[in-house]
């Protein structure tokens, strides 16, 4: 599988995730777009985007608005241009990345802009629940009573069957993703674990995780600092044919590599518990079309809906052997200053998961990584990236390569 | 398609199970057996397919204590849920009965279950508890 024409990303960005009463998926789209108009060096025009292909989980519930991408276009004043809603669960940004590149790997259009958003809090919890619960085989799974945390659950309490995987080591993760996150202006949550545990009294990082109160299980043994938070969010993108990029900017990030998968969405279908098919495959693919190995990739965002997935996703990617990322996590490897940093934006985590943003969220941390533009996150000379995002407990993966060099 | 048995479908399943059946689908074609069903085996494509009872007996492969619930079930956490590897093969997603949710640590994968059936008026959901 081969790209017909190369696609750089020239411009991205984001909103802050976290709760925004007074706005809808609408404002906070324009918002998104704004920044990533803006990024743009020079050169550049709105009305040179061609496209938009915008990842959107359900604003059907969250919000009662279906067919968001033409508001999305027209609220940015592009109609009429093609408006495409892309939908993969949690995938939904990097499906509609993915979506984006091939449209100007075709050869149809150079310049489109890729975006992502998701409005959930204007929902009580217990209904945003019912929401996610469609991400997962709500027939076989939701109704015997699997809530989306108790489908990962499951994930984890096999993983530590199987491999001696520890809770401990899940917690040293949402340590890690803290620490980063709390060097991102943008993320929901900006203080470390540590100082969140001390502002509430407690000197003992880990006696506050697992304090009942302050940390309540979910769904055994995942505990509230596993699981991802109800966010409201987006992110935008600007992709274009990598022979136009140097027109809009001297450091365009150039896609040189993006796989898709797909599995069964019931866990009971699945042979294994501790491992995606799904993004193995897309991985495979990605892996392949760049002409890397996991071991040349030096960071990568991956789909953090709770702890256990990235433990899994790190495996999956080839970053570590079968079983070993969480011991990986433990010692410190994925922290910024590891051997393969993982989440520096703080991971969905620490920075928020509006469901259809995240994905494209991640492309927006690596354009800055790749650009040197990270600030206190910066890992020193990036040059190679990576990019994972799930939808649901596994039955879409999507995954991307960047780089600083044109293939 | 067989057009004297009840489609291979969601309906089909979950009216079986009100009925206290666990059932499953064998493909003709190929002799696997599937469960939940489809109109189309999963292994050879085939639409040669028969309902079949199961046993109902199997081992836990994994599972969780929900203690955040969606609205409905919010009165009834803590409770588990998990996956069950029948003996025929095919696994299934189920409510676990019979075991204390407060002690997750004793539950030990690949213990023998046996199904169970919890109806509620009209619905029912599928369940297994501990075979001893």
């Amino acid at each position: 599988m081969k790209l017909d024409r190369g696609v750089a990303v020239v411009g991205a960005g984001m909103t802050k995730f976290g709760r925004h009463a007074d706005l809808s998926s609408r404002e906070l789209f324009v918002d998104a777009f704004w920044r990533a108009l803006a990024s743009v060096d020079r050169n550049f025009e709105k009305k040179m985007i061609q496209a938009l292909f915008l990842g959107n989980f359900t604003s059907d519930l969250f919000e009662h608005q279906g067919h968001t991408a033409p508001i999305m276009t027209d609220w940015v004043g592009l109609c009429p241009a093609p408006a495409t809603r892309v939908e993969g669960a949690c995938a939904s940004g990097g499906l509609a990345f993915r979506t984006g590149v091939m449209a100007i790997a075709s050869g149809l259009y150079d310049v489109v802009c890729v975006g992502g958003y998701e409005k959930m809090t204007t929902l009580p919890t217990p209904a945003v629940t019912d929401a996610l619960a469609c991400a997962s085989d709500f027939f076989y799974e939701a109704i015997p009573g699997a809530t989306f945390p108790g489908l990962y659950a499951e994930m984890a309490v096999a993983h530590m069957k199987k491999y001696g995987t520890k809770w401990e080591m899940l917690a040293k993760i949402s340590l890690k993703d803290h620490r980063n996150g709390s060097l991102n202006p943008l993320a929901q949550f900006n203080k470390s674990i540590e100082d969140i545990a001390k502002g509430k009294g407690f000197t003992d990082v880990m006696q506050f995780l697992t304090d009942p109160k302050s940390n309540p299980v979910v769904a055994w043994p995942l505990r509230l600092f596993d699981c991802s938070p109800i966010s409201d969010g987006a992110a935008a993108t600007i992709l274009v044919a990598a022979e136009r990029a140097k027109e809009f900017t001297d450091t365009p990030v150039y896609v040189i590599g993006t796989g898709q998968g797909s599995a069964s969405i019931g866990l009971h279908d699945r042979q294994d518990f501790t491992t995606l098919p799904s993004a193995v495959e897309a991985s495979k693919q990605a892996y392949k079309m760049a002409g890397v190995t996991p071991e040349d990739i030096q960071i990568a965002e991956v789909h953090d809906c709770f702890t256990i997935a990235e433990v899994i996703a790190t495996e999956d990617l080839g970053f570590f052997q079968k079983g070993e990322g969480g011991k990986a996590a433990a010692e410190g490897r994925t922290a910024r200053e590891g051997d393969k940093p993982i989440n520096t934006s703080g991971g969905l985590k620490c920075k928020g998961h509006p469901v259809g943003a995240s994905g494209v969220a991640q492309i927006y941390e690596q354009f800055e990584q790749l650009r040197g533009a990270a600030g206190g996150r910066q890992v020193p000379d990036v040059e190679l990236t990576l990019t994972h995002n799930v939808g649901g407990s596994g039955s879409t993966a999507v995954v991307h390569i960047f780089s600083r060099t044109k293939p | 398609m067989a057009e004297s048995q009840p489609s291979f479908s969601v309906k089909s399943f979950y009216d079986f199970l009100g009925k206290k059946k666990l059932m499953g689908v064998k493909c003709s074609k190929c002799n696997k057996l599937f469960t939940p069903p489809r109109p189309m085996c999963p292994y050879c494509g085939s639409t040669k397919l028969s309902w079949v009872e199961l046993k109902g007996d199997g081992k836990l492969a994994t599972f969780t204590v929900v203690h955040v619930g969606p609205s409905e079930l919010a009165s009834e956490t803590p409770y588990i849920v998990g996956v069950v590897e029948l003996d025929e093969g095919p696994k299934v997603s189920c409510r676990i009965t019979g075991i204390d949710p407060t002690k997750p640590d004793l539950i030990k994968l690949k213990s023998p279950m046996k199904a169970d059936f919890i109806i509620k008026g009209e619905k029912a959901v599928l369940a297994f508890h501990p075979a001893s």
